[in-house]
């Protein structure tokens, strides 16, 4: 009889330790990473670096006042992976407290006051995430043009810190729009979708946003290698992206003037980034296979309707966060079968 | 430790059983109008009124209600004591009952008022019931303030604005700027930010308590038992 490594409980089979799990994880994100500052300036690695240093203290200091050991829970990289996803999905000029405030959230509210690693019912860098969507809706749609930034380390430094611009810079003329929330926009003014993305060359590239193609496509890469490891399950990924897929296949051929296409989809905002390192949180996704592929696809429909009939623009956040809330229900209805267990009893 | 009678009224509605911080009953006005301390406070004197008025009336007439139809007699004498106390809020604090709007009404479905008409009032006489309705409503106003205290800081950066809409226009100056050029954080007055406020808040005084216990735990307790609301 073989042991299906990546089962519940009782068939867990030791796979490393959370703390190689983590670190390959973050090896998987560098090529995207690396995309993202590539297309939006220095100010990614900025707010990574605000993210990581507030929630690593943050961690450190809830764990001593918890009297918890601190150096083995630091040293196991999950707040550094929290860290981590919170600064990538933040706008690339973004004021400190931005990225301090949310990542103090996810460690402080969302992970300890719920009992730590391994008991939050909620993904922490979601929850800080949603946090600043909520309060700062201002400071959070302030992405960059994809392409040149246009602001180096410096300049971009002086805005975190001080909240300066170089001379003749205003924030207004600075920032836009990202492609998914250009297009809503559109759609919503009732211009057909082709002519609205082939009206904005500077922001709309054949398949996606420019620059958002190659992020999404490293970070698919990055997953891929994941899965292939064995670390990441491709049930959820799988099952977010083929539902987010269906979905919008479906509604574009019913009106392509009204939906955008379906790899318009896949490889926009932070679908890929969602799907293989967000969703894919082995505490807060579901953890039985067939569960696995519920949540999966929940969180792809739940993207779509949020892009496509929700406020924001984008909706991976929200969408994580409500199958989290779905995972106890999707894990009690999908519990694989016990050995001699008979069926309907 | 031996309060008397009014001793341990007072301790069980402001501190040991404080309605909203150890019943947690009457939620969803505390949640909702806790935005500013002066909604607060309008609420919280306004539930005070209410808790008063119905415990005095439940209490009066205790020997002649028969148990099987209390509840809907209590629940009509609340409706009553509300309703007198809207009307009397709409001719002279107009503008706060504007912004409390349908939360004043709703007074009625707070479950600290027929909680204690049931478990007290009932049972107890009207002199009694008449304090422990001062202080079931003084401890649930205490945490309404500072529930409306902590978001209005947090969320607005100041602290009494809109005073005038209570204590007149003479105090319309009385608002603090506590944080100057303050860009708001909408969280602490949507409602997910009242749920986080109020539950530092509990596990603030649950913090309190055990060191309190702590300093005791030498002395055994002869104190009455505490009066449970249910």
């Amino acid at each position: 009889m073989r042991f299906e490594p990546r089962h519940s409980s009782p068939h867990l089979a030791p796979v490393g330790n959370v703390g190689r799990l983590m670190f390959a994880v973050v090896a998987a994100l560098v090529p995207g990473t690396a995309a993202a500052a590539w297309f939006f300036g220095p100010g990614v690695l900025v707010n990574m670096a605000w993210c990581a240093a507030t929630a690593l203290a943050a961690e450190a200091a809830v764990l001593r006042l918890r009297q918890r050991p601190v150096r083995p829970a630091l040293a196991d990289g999950s707040a550094l992976v929290t860290a981590l996803l919170l600064g990538l999905a933040l706008p690339p000029l973004a004021p400190w407290w931005l990225p301090v405030i949310g990542a103090a959230f996810a460690i402080v509210v969302a992970k300890h006051l719920y009992g730590g690693l391994g008991y939050n019912p909620f993904n922490p860098a979601m929850a800080g995430y949603a946090l600043l969507l909520v309060s700062f809706p201002r400071e959070m749609v302030a992405w960059l043009p994809p392409g040149d930034g246009g602001l180096d380390l410096s300049a971009v430094l002086h805005y975190s810190l001080a909240g300066t611009l170089p001379p003749g810079a205003t924030l207004d003329a600075l920032t836009q729009a990202t492609p998914l929330d250009t297009l809503r926009t559109q759609i919503g003014l009732g211009r057909p979708v082709a002519e609205a993305m082939a009206s904005r060359p500077d922001l709309f590239a054949r398949v996606g946003g420019v620059g958002w193609v190659w992020i999404n496509g490293l970070f698919l890469l990055g997953g891929l290698w994941l899965l292939w490891r064995r670390i990441a399950a491709w049930q959820i990924p799988a099952a977010m992206l083929g539902a987010l897929g269906l979905l919008a296949l479906v509604f574009w051929l019913l009106d392509p003037a009204r939906h955008a296409p379906p790899l318009f989809h896949l490889f926009s905002g932070a679908t890929m980034l969602g799907a293989f390192f967000i969703a894919t949180d082995p505490v807060t996704a579901s953890t039985t296979p067939r569960g696995r592929l519920v949540y999966g696809a929940g969180i792809g429909v739940l993207i779509y309707v949020i892009r496509t009939w929700g406020g924001y623009p984008d909706g991976v956040a929200f969408a994580v966060l409500l199958m989290n809330m779905a995972v106890p229900t999707i894990d009690h209805y999908t519990r694989p079968r016990v050995f001699g267990e008979e069926k309907g009893r | 430790m031996n309060r008397g009678p009014y001793g341990e009224i007072a301790y069980q509605g402001l501190w040991g059983n404080n309605p909203a911080f150890v019943q947690i009953l009457g939620l969803c006005p505390l949640l909702a109008v806790t935005s500013t301390v002066v909604n607060a406070l309008g609420l919280g004197l306004a539930t005070t009124l209410t808790l008063i008025a119905s415990n005095v009336i439940v209490s009066a007439i205790r020997q002649w209600v028969r148990p099987e139809i209390r509840i809907p007699v209590f629940v009509m004498i609340i409706a009553a004591v509300v309703t007198a106390i809207e009307m009397a809020m709409k001719a002279w604090f107009f503008d706060l009952y504007n912004i409390l709007g349908i939360f004043i009404p709703l007074i009625v479905t707070n479950c600290t008022i027929i909680a204690r008409a049931e478990a007290f009032a009932s049972k107890h006489p009207v002199g009694q019931s008449l304090a422990d309705g001062l202080f079931m409503g003084l401890g649930f106003t205490g945490v309404l303030l500072l529930l409306g205290a902590m978001r209005e800081m947090l969320g607005f950066g100041t602290l009494f604005s809109q005073a005038h809409l209570m204590f007149g226009e003479a105090l319309r100056d009385v608002a603090l700027t506590v944080i100057p050029d303050y860009r708001g954080f909408l969280l602490a007055i949507l409602p997910p930010g009242a749920f986080i406020g109020l539950g530092l808040l509990i596990a603030l005084k649950n913090i309190i308590d055990a060191r309190l216990e702590r300093r005791r735990r030498p002395v055994p307790v002869t104190g009455p038992a505490p009066a449970h609301g249910h």
